[in-house]
């Protein structure tokens, strides 16, 4: 019945330190100044913490492949949102409005 | 068993994506002011405690650890591990409470809190006002998750003890993981988009 496959301790220790010395990446990053990239790699950082936290304790990998592809597409639509919002948002001022 | 685990955990991660657009919504405010306003951000961002948020981010890493471990000993039908495991990822959760009660005590002191009581008197006062409005509601709703998670862990702590769970039959400890490194995720992108947006253009809190 127990065919499920358990992960040793040690792999979850190594992802638990991976996320502790990325989040001081992310306090170091911060304090210094990299202009305008500052918040991609802050950013970029996080994404790479939250997958760990994803593939890893919440044991993604081992999970049926439907699973997987209602995992990649909920982030998939929370870009949508992000990238129509911003596509109407950062676009307003392109075009004069006659009459204004 | 195995297809009912599967079912519970597909069913789980539906609920889950329910959870991230909710977020996302929220995320999508703070860009969207972000963008619109982007000094009032640095400059709200400026009145938060790095070291409390800081803090605050290994608690929950150190509870997601132990969240893991909890699952992992109902795997291996360790009732032992599942109560260690459990009891402190309950604590780990309630540290998280405390010090974002200090923090929330601390904007209440300096009228930071939007309303009638905001200091005024700030530079771009109403902008930041609204960085404190989304502050707010992206972390009360994020602790307002940390505590159903607290209650769900305590329901779980008690099942655990009961013997209710082995290697044969584990779903709500796993389940109830998920939930748990889900409240985390949306932490680990909080802290830097609150607490560090700012950092390196000199720091002087108040």
């Amino acid at each position: 019945m127990s065919s499920h496959i358990v992960t040793p301790v040690r792999t979850y220790v190594v992802i638990f330190v991976s996320l502790l010395v990325l989040t001081a990446v992310t306090y170091l990053v911060a304090t210094q100044d990299f202009g305008a990239m500052n918040t991609p790699i802050a950013l970029a950082v996080a994404l790479l913490k939250a997958s760990l936290v994803v593939i890893y304790f919440m044991g993604v990998r081992y999970n049926t492949p439907l699973t997987k592809v209602v995992v990649i597409a909920g982030f998939f639509w929370l870009f949508i949102l992000f990238g129509l919002t911003l596509n109407d948002y950062l676009t307003r001022g392109w075009l004069g409005v006659p009459g204004r | 068993m195995d297809q009912q685990l599967e079912a519970s955990t597909l069913g789980m991660w539906v609920f889950l994506v329910t959870e991230i657009m909710f977020f996302g919504g929220m995320f999508m405010a703070y860009i969207l002011y972000r963008i619109l306003y982007p000094e009032a951000w640095v400059l709200g961002s400026h009145h938060l405690n790095v070291s409390l948020g800081a803090l605050n981010t290994g608690v929950l890493i150190c509870s997601s650890l132990t969240m893991a471990l909890a699952v992992r000993s109902a795997q291996v039908s360790s009732r032992k591990g599942q109560i260690v495991n459990l009891v402190l990822t309950i604590l780990l959760g309630s540290t998280f409470l405390v010090v974002k009660y200090f923090e929330y005590k601390e904007k209440f002191e300096h009228h930071l809190v939007p309303g009638p009581h905001f200091d005024m008197s700030l530079p771009q006062a109403a902008q930041q006002q609204l960085f404190f409005s989304i502050y707010f509601m992206l972390t009360g709703i994020h602790a307002a998750h940390m505590i159903v998670g607290i209650v769900l862990m305590f329901v779980i702590l008690v099942m655990a003890m009961r013997n209710r769970f082995s290697s044969a039959y584990y779903t709500p400890v796993e389940i109830s993981g998920l939930y748990w490194h889900f409240v985390d995720i949306v932490w680990i992108f909080l802290f830097p988009l609150l607490y560090l947006l700012g950092a390196h253009l000199g720091a002087h809190g108040g």
